[in-house]
């Protein structure tokens, strides 16, 4: 089973963990525009968050149809954000 | 236990032992419970005229060294699972405590966090929205790092037992499994409740 896939390198995904979030903290007290802003900590957490789940929690080793099992129900969030952009458009937009 | 570990074992679907299953899908709906609270705080903020700054108003170095202390402790996690994987108890025991000593911080600092926004900021869940959707967020993982602090030393106390062997170890990688979880969520909060 997994214990055939060779170790991650965890120190190496450690040290990518730790850059993006003195980035991340970086970027807040960087005076960016806000939208820059905002759009950069979104993606810098979405790629810390990444990096733990498939390198820690070893999704990588994983067969499609677990993979598939934790992916697809996080798309019910799409919805959820949707059901409530009418809410939340017209200060957005 | 041999007798348990090969009943809990159903490679046909998704290659791994039921417990592994059990806890995925347990953390895929604390997920979507999580999901929900980040949702409902970005309707309540984009909806309010007065948001307050976050960074004018919390500790953003210190939750950033208590983000550290929180994927440190992941490392531990990782180092435990990889020592009992080559047969090492006392290396999982160490690495056990050590990520169980990272959780107890988190929650220290957490606590001193709570301890100044609450006596000298006189902040309350009812001063705000910001303070509504900051005090539910945050305790509720809160409380889960506490609920993983437990499981580690339940783990430990299971390790001193001689339950864990280099083959028969599947409980700890379940273990693992949601202390990252609570890791990866801290990552999000951090960002959408402090950074933002």
């Amino acid at each position: 089973m997994d214990q055939a896939h060779a170790e991650p390198n965890y120190m190496k995904i450690f040290w990518w963990l730790l850059a993006l979030t003195i980035i991340e903290v970086a970027v807040v007290y960087a005076h960016l525009p806000k939208l820059t802003m905002v759009v950069a900590l979104v993606l810098l957490a979405l790629a810390k968050a990444f990096l733990v789940a498939w390198y820690f929690m070893h999704l990588r080793s994983e067969k499609t149809a677990l993979i598939m099992m934790v992916g697809l129900p996080l798309l019910l969030l799409m919805d959820l954000l949707l059901g409530l952009m009418p809410d939340i458009a017209h200060h957005i937009f | 236990m041999d007798q348990a570990m090969t009943m809990d074992t159903s490679p046909e679907l998704t290659g791994t032992v039921r417990g592994k299953v059990g806890m995925w899908l347990f953390l895929v709906s604390d997920a979507l419970t999580f999901g929900g609270l980040l949702c409902a705080y970005g309707a309540l903020r984009m909806g309010s005229a007065d948001w307050p700054v976050p960074s004018q108003v919390l500790d953003i170095p210190l939750t950033a060294f208590n983000t550290f202390v929180l994927i440190c402790s992941s490392v531990t996690m990782v180092k435990a699972l990889s020592a009992i994987r080559h047969g090492n108890v006392k290396g999982l025991q160490k690495f056990l405590l050590l990520t169980a000593l990272g959780g107890i911080t988190f929650l220290s600092i957490q606590a001193y966090e709570y301890h100044h926004l609450l006596f000298v900021d006189g902040l309350r869940l009812r001063t705000s929205l910001f303070c509504a959707t900051f005090f539910a967020l945050t305790s509720f993982h809160g409380m889960h790092v506490l609920s993983g602090v437990i499981y580690i030393l339940v783990t430990f106390w299971r390790s001193t037992q001689g339950d864990f062997t280099a083959e028969k170890n599947y409980r700890v990688e379940v273990l693992g499994l949601y202390w990252h979880f609570v890791d990866l969520v801290w990552i999000l909060v951090f960002t959408f409740v402090y950074l933002l």
